[in-house]
């Protein structure tokens, strides 16, 4: 990140008394002394995670969440999950650091709070999916002899409903916190940048009109409450604009 | 055994918007200064280019730009009965992380709190006689007009666009008719409205009050700061809060001081270096530097002269507490101060649902907005109603981001066809009505060291004890239907009115104004830092940011937080330095 020159500038300032020790990783984290902003090519760290290919869920796991995922959004006169593509969404977020919990503070004790103090599961959201799924298909197998997605919709809508309203619980984690984390990554999928697999083609955007990542809208400051129509744009640009 | 470094004459903790504005001021009168940032280097091009930074997952959804709760966060409970747990991850509020701080991903609503919020216990006591037992409520023991200069230069130094309401005494048509006397009009003129602020100032001045533009860090033209840095006209892309800037049109710590601190040999920032404890002499007396570690594991110890606490409100008062600087605060005896008067921000509202106009939120900004102050601070008389202070009520439209903003009328489903179809029928036809109420300071919230939880390093989190108050509850309950009366005046189809219910959740985001903890005061036996914001107990450590709010007025921090910075640096350079030691005498 640095030239050489400063490196060397720097090392003759640290090491010129002898008593005085440098910290370990001062060349890559310090910056200033009249050197101004730092700046070096390709330095841009554009999205990545959830960007590329990656698969947490099994066969059958992901099959259970499609479903679910299709009855949280339906497909009906407009788009729903199932166009959106959003179980592709979470197996590759259930298969980053999100899903691992990484950036969330899971350390001990875990127990059971109130419901202002949030998540308290010791499961990061992967194995929340895994571990709740097992019991999700338990739970179908007792009471109507199929799978999740097996089930007809009428069924399907009834045991998520159980699940929300906290009319089935289940054993070993609280089928409610599922409920509530499986909702919040569908309507993410939903509606996020399609680089992240879900919103395919932008189907979300454009069934509710919002145009995405576009970021000048001064022209339209003055719209006075009439309809903007503008097709949507992702990150990635959008259909037509890249050869297929 | 931490590795010992050579000194410097002042070392700052953290580097958002107090690091910054310390660092230039005290670079400028030749001090040596190093800062110590907690996270990584942040900058425009690298982190939120306008190529990648709309991006509402990674940024908000996946917290791109926050403290990871994997590195620390705070364990919170509603009251002290309640076992209080970890909070997994952020909801409720969003600390920001690395070069810039929560400067990086405000909204940059920038209001100055009223001359009466610095005097909030004389004054109410005056007028309305003695406050309620457990109000714990004090005077800044630093008076506006005092404030005033270094108000007007930090919104010189950001760009804030406005329109005085009040120019030395004499009260402006446009503006805020209730705010203190201005020394100057505000540097850029407001930003352009929408549809959604000209039905709400209209609605506004049809019942009677005195709607006014946001002063807002989103330039509303090109702007050139007394650092000589360049500032952009804002593009209403709707990726303000929660989100960096690609364009170069919201004032940040990197858009309007760094660039110009970077180029001064006397100033250095070492980032990936979190400070785990301050240091003091062996007669206790004063401050000996800092001990932080890289990310390396390896520990180092900074000396310095004078050492200032940048960071986010709640590490500076756990960095205290892990210290034993100061008396921690007792909630049963009420004595202790460090970590007393934590206090937060009383939120509720209305959401109109229009039928054929379109809102189009999607055409918006983190300040652009429309506000009246006819219910906040003392404006109004409080006299018979049992409570003290209020808030601003405005119409913002920062934003239409799908996976947060996605507002349905009352009695649709959470999920399901009937949802996903609510969803579509409203997106673009949403106006809200937000209250921005106060939070008075009472003796049961406050912040202590958790005796279970620990962070990486072994350190005890900071424990949170906090809920609505009486006085919250009082004020939100008073304010929320004159929110709802503008709101019904706007011509929409139907308003939905979310009133403050229950107690405080940490779940849902309401906002990143986190007050108190290490407050200023008059007093060292009921304040952390005296009216410099100097440590009572060593002379040479001085606390910066929103913990030092005694508690937390009607508005966003930002602009109060940045006049306190300047006013206390000025004190440094003017007092401290020639004759170091305490600028007021216990």
């Amino acid at each position: 990140m640095f030239s050489p020159t400063r490196r060397k500038v720097l090392k003759a300032l640290l090491f010129g008394g002898t008593a005085i020790a440098a910290p370990s990783a001062l060349y890559a984290a310090e910056y200033g002394r009249g050197e101004g902003m730092p700046w070096s090519p390709f330095r841009g760290q554009p999205p990545y995670y959830g960007t590329v290919e990656a698969s947490f869920f099994t066969p059958a796991e992901r099959g259970a969440v499609a479903a679910i995922c299709a009855r949280l959004i339906p497909s009906d006169d407009g788009p729903g999950a199932s166009d959106a593509d959003v179980v592709t969404f979470i197996d590759r977020q259930m298969a980053s650091f999100y899903g691992r919990g990484q950036h969330w503070y899971m350390q001990g004790p875990f127990l059971e709070g109130t419901a202002t103090q949030g998540y308290q599961s010791e499961h990061p959201p992967a194995q929340l999916y895994r571990h709740a799924l097992v019991a999700l298909d338990t739970y179908c197998r007792d009471a109507y002899e199929a799978g999740f997605a097996e089930l007809s919709e009428d069924r399907q809508d009834a045991v998520l409903k159980g699940l929300d309203e906290e009319e089935i619980t289940f054993e070993k984690i609280s089928a409610k916190t599922f409920f509530d984390l499986i909702l919040k990554n569908t309507i993410e999928g939903f509606f996020a940048d399609p680089i992240y697999g879900g919103n395919r083609d932008m189907v979300a955007w454009r069934y509710i009109g919002f145009p995405g990542t576009r970021y000048d809208y001064r022209d339209f400051v003055g719209h006075n409450g009439a309809r903007i129509q503008l097709e949507p744009v992702s990150l990635m640009g959008r259909p037509g604009w890249s050869s297929p | 055994m931490a590795k010992q470094l050579s000194g410097v004459d002042v070392v700052l903790v953290g580097f958002g918007w107090t690091g910054a504005i310390y660092a230039e001021k005290l670079t400028d009168a030749g001090l040596d200064v190093l800062a110590l940032e907690r996270g990584p280097w942040r900058d425009t091009t690298k982190d939120f280019a306008t190529t990648f930074a709309q991006d509402e997952l990674r940024y908000y959804w996946r917290h791109g730009m926050f403290q990871e709760a994997a590195q620390s966060t705070v364990t919170f409970r509603n009251n002290s009965a309640q076992t209080a747990l970890p909070m997994r991850s952020w909801g409720s509020f969003l600390p920001g992380n690395g070069v810039g701080g929560s400067g990086v991903h405000w909204n940059g609503q920038t209001y100055r709190f009223l001359p009466s919020d610095f005097v909030a216990k004389s004054h109410n006591e005056e007028r309305y006689g003695p406050l309620p037992e457990g109000m714990t409520i004090q005077d800044y023991g630093v008076t506006y007009e005092e404030l005033e200069p270094h108000f007007d230069y930090f919104e010189k130094i950001c760009g804030i666009c406005g329109k005085a309401g009040n120019l030395n005494g004499n009260i402006v048509a446009g503006g805020n008719p209730f705010e203190g006397p201005r020394s100057d009009e505000y540097p850029n003129p407001p930003m352009e409205m929408t549809f959604s602020q000209d039905r709400f100032e209209a609605a506004a001045r049809n019942v009677g009050l005195n709607p006014f533009p946001v002063p807002s860090a989103n330039m509303s033209r090109a702007y050139v700061n007394p650092l000589g840095l360049q500032l952009a006209p804002c593009t209403y892309c709707g990726f303000c809060e929660k989100h960096g800037c690609g364009n170069y049109s919201k004032s940040s710590p990197q858009t309007t001081i760094i660039p110009a601190l970077m180029k001064r040999p006397n100033f250095a920032l070492r980032t990936d270096s979190e400070v785990l404890s301050i240091e003091k002499s062996a007669d206790g007396s004063r401050t000996t530097g800092v001990t932080y570690v890289d990310t390396s594991g390896e520990s180092f110890f900074q000396p310095a002269d004078i050492v200032v606490l940048c960071a986010y409100p709640l590490e500076n008062t756990r960095l205290m507490l892990l210290s034993q600087i100061g008396e921690p605060y007792d909630p049963r005896s009420g004595e202790g101060v460090v970590g007393k008067n934590y206090c937060y921000q009383v939120m509720s509202g209305a959401t109109v649902f229009f039928d054929k106009e379109y809102t189009n939120g999607f055409v918006g900004a983190g300040a652009l907005g429309m506000a009246v102050d006819d219910y906040n601070g003392d404006n109004f008389d409080h006299s018979g109603l049992g409570f003290i202070g209020g808030g601003y009520i405005a119409c913002y439209t920062t934003n239409a981001r799908p996976i947060e903003s996605h507002p349905v009328p009352d009695g649709v489903p959470g999920w399901g066809s009937e949802w996903k179809q609510a969803v579509q029928a409203n997106f673009l036809k949403t106006a809200s009505v937000g209250v921005h109420g106060a939070s008075m300071a009472h003796r049961s919230n406050y912040l202590d060291l958790d005796p279970t939880y620990t962070d990486r390093h072994g350190r005890p989190l900071l424990r949170m004890t906090f809920d609505f108050t009486l006085n919250d509850r009082r004020l939100s309950a008073h304010l929320t239907p004159v929110a709802e009366e503008i709101a019904r005046g706007m011509g929409g189809r139907e308003v939905v009115v979310g009133e403050r219910k229950g107690s405080y959740d940490s779940v849902p985001y309401q906002t990143t104004h986190n007050t108190g903890g290490t407050i200023m005061g008059t007093d060292p036996q009921t304040s952390v830092c005296n009216r410099y914001c100097q440590s009572w107990d060593l002379p040479n450590l001085f606390v910066a940011g929103a913990g030092l709010f005694p508690q937390n007025a009607g508005y966003n921090p930002t602009d109060t937080v940045g006049a306190l910075a300047y006013w206390s640096v000025d004190a440094i350079i003017s007092k401290y330095l020639s004759q170091p030691g305490p600028l007021v005498q216990a």
